[in-house]
């Protein structure tokens, strides 16, 4: 198999490479003080009567999906990736929305012992 | 053998090998975790009023071995980061504060958050003889209020041998302040500070007691699911401790000057690895310690 050798990018290349990931530093320092800051939120959200403990659920997983998706989008670097781990993310949530389908399933059809 | 495609992208996916094989495996991590989360809420929907516990872990502790989290994770990019500008030493650093950030977390699961729970008890009453401690549970008050009921009498145990003694006939609980004042409206809803263990003595007979146990995995699908979770979560973080404190040692230092590029990339896996841990405990945190 004739692979080409794994060597450093060209050093010009290179500059201009890292030129591009300190300006990305910002990003880094300001998502993590959004964490942070949504952490809090959640906290205080929880302590809010929404009425019924649905509702508190659907908030604080909502405040949780926000996050998530500033960690995958901008720490995973997932906002750019290549079309080959989308594809991989795709099938993995088909796969575990399926999941959670049975689960749903066990629960609204339970099988029970007359 | 040369391992190909750690630094150089392959033609045909257009990534290093190394990507594609961490995106598959947190592929698989995301369907072990699925399963668990899927059992929680199974669980947690089949749970019949009041028997799903609120208020019982402490709240500021999570938030912030949360934080501690989220912090490892921006140290963790920026270690990233320090390689790709060629800044070493501040790589060294950020991945320092990182393994630290790790250990802080597991340190403060181990050996304060668990040890509490374990020596925590908690009894559930029989439903004929719920009237029997109502001055504990505090139910009418709850009723009233449209409020889920209490079952469980909580707070730490004096006599432990009442656990195993057959012959002991009683549990004699300093009460948690929810069953020492139970119509107090304050403790209608679970408070962000611990309250520790009043003075108050209730002596529980164990002919009224439908089970108990200490706040160990026994004793409900809560602390199953909780000790479940956050242990795999745990060693998931302990994993990454152990990668990164290896690629921290002169190991690291060595393939950055043969390669600085594949130290890189291999600090971008188990980063990405790591980012997966924290967004696994962005979900774990609010469901166990808040709602």
């Amino acid at each position: 198999m004739n692979n080409p050798p794994d060597v450093s990018p060209d050093p010009a290349e290179h500059e201009e490479y890292a030129h591009n990931v300190a300006k990305h530093v910002k990003g880094y320092l300001i998502v993590g003080a959004i964490l942070l800051a949504g952490t809090a939120l959640t906290v205080a959200l929880s302590y809010v009567d929404f009425g019924n403990s649905k509702t508190n659920i659907a908030v604080a997983m909502l405040v949780a999906a926000i996050k998530v998706s500033f960690v995958g989008a901008i720490f995973m670097h997932l906002a750019a990736e290549k079309r080959l781990i989308y594809r991989v993310l795709i099938f993995t949530g088909v796969f575990v929305c399926a999941l959670f389908w049975l689960t749903y399933l066990a629960w609204y059809n339970p099988i029970v012992r007359h | 053998m040369e391992i190909p495609y750690t630094v150089n992208t392959r033609p045909d996916t257009g990534l290093w090998n190394a990507k594609v094989g961490i995106w598959l495996f947190l592929a698989s991590e995301v369907m072990l975790f699925g399963g668990l989360f899927s059992a929680y809420i199974f669980l947690r929907l089949d749970a019949e009023p009041g028997m799903w516990p609120h208020g019982l872990l402490n709240v500021p502790v999570g938030t912030m071995n949360t934080a501690i989290l989220i912090a490892s994770s921006v140290t963790v990019v920026l270690a990233w980061a320090s390689l790709k500008m060629r800044r070493f030493w501040a790589y060294w650093w950020y991945m320092l504060i990182t393994i630290l950030c790790g250990i802080t977390f597991l340190t403060v699961k181990l050996v304060y958050e668990w040890p509490q729970k374990f020596d925590h008890f908690g009894a559930f009453i029989k439903q004929e003889a719920l009237e029997k401690y109502e001055p504990y549970l505090g139910n009418h008050h709850l009723e009233e209020k449209g409020l889920a009921p209490r079952r469980e009498i909580t707070g730490h145990l004096h006599n432990k041998a009442a656990l195993s003694d057959p012959n002991i006939k009683e549990y004699d609980i300093a009460l948690d302040p929810v069953n020492a004042d139970p119509t107090n409206p304050a403790n209608d809803r679970p408070h962000f500070l611990y309250q520790p263990s009043t003075d108050k003595i209730a002596k529980i007979e164990k002919e009224d007691v439908e089970y108990a146990s200490m706040f160990e995995p026994r004793h409900s699908a809560y602390f199953a699911s909780y000790f479940t979770i956050t242990g795999l979560h745990g060693l998931h973080v302990l994993g990454g401790v152990i990668v990164f404190t290896y690629f921290w040692l002169p190991i690291g230092s060595k393939l950055y000057k043969r390669n600085p590029e594949h130290l890189a990339n291999r600090v971008e896996v188990v980063g990405l690895f790591w980012h997966f841990v924290d967004l696994v405990w962005i979900f774990v945190f609010p469901l166990f310690y808040l709602l």
